[in-house]
């Protein structure tokens, strides 16, 4: 390579490109130089000073992730002076924090802890400088508590909410002593233009931030005899729930995720795979509507269609595209369309009085919080889902109930809306929603399946940011004539930052789309703001590997031919967007603030 | 007593005949020839951090840009410094002419004077100053667009690169460096920051040549320097002096007859206690800011500590650990010690911690604050405790 | 409210909407209504197009952009260590007991604010304050009695 910098870090001779840090450099020969504020998501900030090094000839010490590696540098990463310093900056962190651990959501995960305890800080070397202030936790968010006497002042989550999701909720405040990472005018979570993705507490290095805890409530109606308590989990869940269990990345805990839900006492354990199936029978015919209205009846229709299932691009829209939510298909989100049907469809079925149904969803997600409790998803008469609880949760709820889970059967999900296929599964990745949508329309427009391999559609897979892919549309059934030579162009955003990018040119009027998928989080699902911490790209990238295996290993790989989505509109809801899907399972958007 | 300070008269004196003739006769060199001038005369920065002028504006000369910027950093914040406000009041036109020679010499055509907010009633006054150098640059033909962008209120935003976010529109913190200003600075673009003080005695440099200049100062430190002199002093004020005095002879010019320290170089500097004033040289690499607050025998060192721990903890700007927590332990521990809720002894550890945040600071700010930390704890160490 | 919409909108145009106008306009809302009210902070957002915490962020980062309520002069007494050297307390108590109101409060006529702050490059000239943007030096409590005589009878 033309620009390669040759440096030496610790007595070796490395060879790097030009423009990377001395941190990533040391990385390269194994050494291991601790972080706090950096996060290799994000924007370089260099403000933590954990990770600084000793340059030969420099008085000071130097910050190893914000200073480019250049020709001749000498570096070491380990000295007395280094030691020293190091751990005079952990004991600094420390005595601004609340050292409460003990009953510390983030302990054990918490990147402070471990380093305080690597370098065996002792707390009481400084004074606690801890404001009083500081302690009082905000937890007026459906979805995310902020508990500033937590917070280490990395901006992790400033950079993540400004550069991953481009909302810029949370800020640095304030200045010296009184410098603090906090809302506009310090507003609660809950007033304040927030997606609630999350994106923030998978970030984060310690406890400042997490999700708004419910399982005591999930539990206080598990152990009511008077309440029939289902849970249903989206496909993110099964891959990354390993995580906290002591599985490495990327294996699949479906099976003994169901028994382990079965045996904490959930009275059904149901698939949240089935109602992507629906979300694809009632999207896919929305969109096949609004091209016939396009096409053949020329009337002004909203196009590109976008996808509705994530509810932090939802609440996205919401508030930085208030006059495009047209766009926007109607349809719930598989979570919200469960919780809908489990008060209705599942209590008839099953004869279950709905009031006395707990529905619980097992997400990925911080979100889906927000969204189980918004006003208007209330349309079987009661609230249809009464709490969203995060991978993460499930996973102490697990560890909780003393079960053993590497040693537990596995099992498969209850009937009635547990009956998934494997367009359902790969909604958890990104790209995965458009995958199954163009499973299915292809075949519905065509009577033929897609003409790709194994039905695997590669162009619309991967971490890039934006993907874009097209499909024509030829011999189509004689009902699908309109769409006869027609190339469908779809388009993949994840991360709230690309789908700026996607919205914008829908603004401008250049949008070449027909179909859009858009999910709030980097990777889709299996990267959510309620999935287990860490999460980077190789770890998002394994997710999505379990995700496609778990596709591939399904007897049924599209959503049309779930026989349980068959049997509820040959029973219950008739046809697609028909009279009772439209009151159940499609819903209305509003316009919020956008500053 | 050994070398009296020896007054000059450089930057303030009348040189100028015609309001920018100094301009007009540098433009006649050439660039080249310029800044072999002010390489050649060990023209420092006068802000703090004392950079050799000449090399910043030839770095800045061979940056490859179509735009550039030259500022003035008239964010003058240090705690007894007045210095360049008595310039931009006096001189302004020697300043101006410093910075339009820059923007000459580098191909800048776009400039700033960055006036700290407590400076706001001097807006006016310079304004005037400006719209009469845009009469003569149109003259001389200098494609120099000058104006002044008004500080907010942050004594970190002296520091270039703070400087430069919040004139971005920004919080003003320190910038990773590198890249430095001179390759990307205001809006990405190479972009010269000099002190007030720097642009006035670059403009004499050119007036004077810098065999002449040269003849003022130390090795180290060439040129007269411009002192803010305030505190238990007669003769409170700003006074351009010669480099390499000591501090017994200043005391001895300065001081009331009982000089009990001298704080030189601002809360950033050292405080040199009066035993140490006959070997402590004023001008030697450490104070170029050109704060001296003179203490009497009637001071208590550990309030002029404590003011200075105080201003420190509000004034950092509080991105990095070391300096937003450790300015705060450093108050609340000489706190614990005068109340005696600390032992003596953690004023050591309290000295160790200093050193820590002296090594790992992000920017100047947090770097500096042992200069002052340790000279006063150090040389003044009863009166921490008792 | 129409108002600083109106100041906005007059400012906006002559700084600009980019990023780097947000120190000028900001000012300029100082100048004419004292503090940022939140209504002007969201206003500033959306003109610039920026987030409101981000407004907020950098403001509060600033001494004088003040985002609590100011009265009409804000009084800013330097508290660095020559002007404190020089009787800055005596002058704070004495500002104190003339507008009846400790630092950090307005008074109930809303027409002064009591600040102190850091310093003012008066050092010489100590202790020294600013109202507004007009600065005063070598004050005792004499003068300070004068000075806000002048200022109540609004003869200032």
């Amino acid at each position: 390579m033309a620009n390669n910098i040759k440096l030496t870090i610790d007595g070796h001779q490395v060879t790097v490109e030009q423009g990377t840090s001395i941190l990533d450099a040391a990385k390269k020969i194994n050494i291991k130089i601790p972080t706090l504020c950096h996060h290799e998501d994000l924007c370089v900030a260099g403000n933590c000073r954990i990770c600084v090094v000793e340059q030969v000839g420099k008085q000071t010490l130097t910050a190893s992730c914000a200073t480019p590696a250049d020709n001749g540098m000498v570096i070491l990463t380990s000295s007395p002076k280094i030691r020293r310093a190091r751990k005079d900056i952990m004991a600094l962190l420390v005595s601004e924090h609340n050292t409460q651990c003990t009953t510390c959501y983030r302990s054990t995960n918490c990147e402070l802890q471990i380093l305080s305890a690597e370098y065996n800080v002792d707390n009481s070397i400084y004074m606690s400088v801890l404001k009083e202030n500081d302690c009082k936790i905000d937890k007026a968010s459906w979805s995310v508590e902020k508990d500033n006497s937590k917070c280490i002042r990395c901006q992790r989550c400033v950079r993540t909410c400004a550069d991953i999701q481009h909302v810029n909720a949370l800020a640095v405040t304030e200045r010296g002593k009184d410098m603090k990472i906090s809302t506009f005018m310090h507003l609660p979570m809950n007033e304040i233009v927030c997606t609630n993705c999350g994106q923030c507490i998978t970030h984060c290095p310690t406890g400042a931030l997490t999700e708004r805890r419910y399982y005591d409530e999930i539990w206080a109606a598990i152990d009511d005899p008077e309440k029939h308590v289902i849970i249903n989990t989206a496909p993110a869940v099964r891959v990354a729930l390993g995580e906290m269990l002591g599985y490495p990345v990327g294996t699949r805990v479906t099976g003994k995720m169901v028994t382990a839900l079965k045996k904490m006492g959930f009275n059904s354990v149901l698939d949240t795979d089935f109602t992507a199936d629906l979300t694809i029978m009632e999207e896919g015919t929305e969109l096949l509507g609004r091209l016939k209205d396009a096409l053949v009846h020329k009337k002004p229709v909203s196009l590109p269609m976008i996808t509705s299932c994530s509810p932090g691009w939802i609440k996205f829209i919401e508030h930085m595209y208030p006059e495009h939510l047209g766009h926007l298909s109607s349809c719930k989100s598989p979570q919200q369309m469960f919780g809908a049907l489990a008060k209705t469809y599942y209590a008839e079925k099953k004869g279950i009085d709905p009031s006395k149904i707990v529905s619980v969803a097992g997400m990925p997600c911080a979100a889906k919080k927000f969204e189980a409790n918004r006003p208007e998803m209330r349309d079987s008469g009661y609230q249809d889902v009464d709490a969203g609880l995060t991978t993460r949760e499930l996973g102490y709820m697990i560890k909780q109930s003393g079960l053993n889970f590497q040693d537990l059967e596995e099992d498969s999900f209850d009937k009635i809306m547990g009956e998934s296929t494997g367009a359902a599964v790969i909604f958890g990745a990104t790209g995965g929603v458009m995958e199954a949508a163009l499973r299915t329309a292809y075949f519905l427009i065509t009577g033929r399946n897609v003409p790709f391999e194994h039905l695997n559609i590669l162009p619309v897979r991967g971490l890039e940011g934006i993907k874009a892919a097209s499909i024509k549309f030829e011999n189509c059934l004689p009902e699908y004539s309109f769409l006869e030579g027609v190339e469908a162009k779809v388009a993949i955003a994840h991360g709230l930052t690309n789908a700026r990018l996607i919205m914008d040119q829908i603004v401008a009027g250049t949008s070449p789309y027909h179909f859009i998928e858009v999910m709030a989080c980097p990777g889709g699902c299996i990267g959510g703001g309620g999935q287990p911490i860490p999460t980077t790209n190789e770890i998002r990238q394994k997710r999505i590997d379990a995700i496609y295996a778990e596709d591939m290993g399904k007897p049924i790989r599209m959503s049309h031919e779930n026989p349980e989505v068959a049997q509820i509109y040959a029973e219950y809801l008739k046809v697609p967007l028909g009279e009772k899907s439209h009151h159940l399972l499609h819903t209305k958007y509003r316009k919020r603030n956008r500053y | 007593m050994t070398n009296k300070p020896k007054k000059v008269d450089i930057i303030f004196s009348p040189y100028s005949v015609a309001p920018y003739k100094i301009l007009k006769d540098t433009m006649k060199r050439t660039k080249e020839e310029i800044i072999a001038e002010l390489i050649s005369s060990g023209l420092r920065g006068r802000g703090g951090a004392g950079f050799p002028t000449g090399m910043k504006w030839k770095f800045a000369a061979e940056q490859k840009s179509s735009v550039k910027y030259v500022i003035c950093n008239a964010d003058e914040g240090e705690p007894g410094t007045f210095k360049d406000r008595k310039l931009l009041v006096e001189v302004p036109r020697k300043v101006i002419s410093g910075m339009a020679i820059c923007a000459w010499v580098t191909g800048a055509t776009e400039g700033f004077i960055y006036l700290r907010r407590e400076y706001k009633y001097l807006v006016n006054e310079l304004q005037k100053e400006i719209d009469l150098f845009k009469v003569h640059s149109k003259e001389v033909g200098l494609n120099f667009n000058l104006q002044i962008f008004l500080g907010a209120g942050a004594y970190v935003c002296g520091e270039e690169t703070a400087l430069l976010e919040s004139m971005e529109g920004k919080r003003g913190e320190p910038r990773n460096k590198p890249p430095y200003p001179i390759q990307d600075g205001f809006l990405g673009k190479p972009t010269v920051v000099n002190n007030v003080e720097t642009f006035a005695s670059a403009s004499m440099v050119c007036r004077i040549g810098a065999t002449e200049y040269k003849k003022f100062g130390t090795a180290d430190q060439r040129g007269s320097k411009l002192f803010s002199i305030s505190g238990d002093s007669p003769k409170e004020g700003v006074f351009e002096l010669e480099l390499g005095m000591s501090v017994e002879a200043f005391a001895a010019e300065f001081g009331d007859g009982d000089t009990k320290a001298v704080q030189v170089g601002g809360v950033a500097g050292f405080c040199v206690p009066r035993k140490d004033f006959a070997k402590a040289i004023i001008g030697d690499g450490n104070t170029t800011g050109g704060s001296t607050m003179i203490f009497n025998s009637s001071r208590s060192m550990y309030k002029v500590l404590h003011n200075y721990l105080d201003f420190y903890a509000e004034e950092s700007c509080g991105q990095c650990t070391p300096c937003r927590i450790g300015c705060q332990q450093l108050l609340k521990g000489i706190e614990a010690v005068k109340k005696g809720e600390k032992p003596a002894e953690y004023l050591d550890q309290l000295l160790k911690l200093s050193e820590s945040m002296r090594l790992t600071s992000k920017c100047g700010l947090g770097q500096s604050v042992t200069n002052s930390f340790s000279s006063i704890v150090t040389n003044f160490r009863e009166e921490m405790i008792y | 409210m129409a108002d600083t919409k109106e100041l906005i909108t007059t400012l906006a145009k002559k700084h600009g909407v980019e990023r780097k106008s947000l120190l000028p306009i900001l000012q300029g809302i100082v100048e004419k209504e004292n503090f940022l009210s939140k209504d002007s902070m969201l206003e500033v957002a959306k003109v610039l197009d920026i987030s409101a915490a981000e407004v907020y962020g950098t403001a509060s980062f600033f001494s004088f952009l003040d985002t609590k309520e100011r009265g009409q002069y804000v009084v800013r007494v330097c508290k660095s260590m020559t002007c404190d050297m020089k009787g800055k307390e005596e002058i704070l108590a004495t500002i104190e007991s003339v507008l009846k109101i400790k630092i950090g409060e307005t008074t109930q006529d809303k027409k002064f604010s009591l600040l102190e702050t850091n310093c003012l490059g008066l050092c010489d000239e100590g202790p020294a304050m600013l109202i507004n943007d007009d600065y005063f030096v070598k004050l005792t409590p004499e003068k300070i009695r004068e000075i806000f005589g002048r200022y109540i009878r609004n003869e200032i």
